[in-house]
């Protein structure tokens, strides 16, 4: 079965833990996953800026490994993204801005994306909430 | 054929960027033509009565976006009665023509769409 995965909350908050377990649980099953659309707060979870404590989960991190080692398409909304601070080199540059907070393997687009996922799946589950 | 979507909408206007960026969704679905209909609920009824003055919170009125959904195909829009009830807004002028949903009315709308988003 095809799965597009969107997520609206923060790496701190445990919708993130969720989503991801859910997500490795969903290829771990033998299925797919045609897209991750990262919304909302949930665009933090693609900033490479953030510091977990030492002791804590650092779900940045972790969504970061499991999208590179699966080659996962992973969109996060550029509008949302923008107003949050989380700029790969080219964003940064278009605003002058002089720090990057995001890059491979995320790719920056518009919410055209997380409706074509949508399409594409036969199920999108949301996680959004704490 | 395109996958029906529900978005449920249950911010208010002023609490952050929630209900603004509920809307983006369902505007950039109508930009693709995609069958595509609003549920206002619980908090998020708050967006729609008339004459709100969000120069007074130093933010930006989300009336336009509001009023842009028909623009965009998504002329399909409902409101939970209950909702505006428990808010005093029964009687309320609403910016945009919604259809009032009672009780079992609410999952069956639910169930005649593909796919349901809640923000």
């Amino acid at each position: 079965m095809k799965f597009a995965i969107a997520l609206f909350s923060p790496p701190h908050a445990p919708a993130s833990r969720r989503a991801l377990r859910f997500a490795e649980a969903v290829l771990a099953s033998g299925h797919e996953i045609v897209r991750l659309f990262f919304y909302r707060d949930g665009v933090y979870n693609a900033s490479c800026a953030m510091v977990a404590p030492q002791d804590e989960l650092d779900m940045a991190a972790q969504w970061r490994a499991f999208v590179a080692e699966h080659r996962l398409d992973s969109v996060v909304c550029i509008a949302a993204a923008l107003r949050r601070g989380v700029l790969n080199a080219e964003e940064a540059r278009r605003y002058e801005r002089e720090a990057i907070s995001t890059g491979a393997p995320w790719e920056l687009s518009g919410l055209g994306q997380l409706h074509e996922a949508a399409q594409l799946a036969d199920r999108l589950v949301c996680f959004g909430g704490d | 054929m395109a996958k029906s979507l529900l978005l449920i909408c249950r911010q208010s206007p002023w609490a952050g960027t929630a209900a603004r960026e509920a809307l983006d969704i369902a505007l950039a679905g109508g930009a693709f033509e995609l069958p595509i209909a609003l549920l206002f609920m619980d908090d998020g009824v708050f967006q729609l009565p008339v004459g709100q003055q969000a120069t007074a919170l130093e933010q930006k009125d989300l009336s336009a976006n509001l009023q842009a959904l028909p623009l965009f195909g998504v002329d399909d829009l409902y409101v939970c009665q209950a909702s505006l009830a428990r808010r005093g807004l029964t009687d309320a002028t609403l910016s945009l023509p919604v259809t009032p949903l009672h009780g079992a009315e609410l999952p069956a709308l639910l169930a005649r769409f593909d796919l349901v988003m809640t923000l």
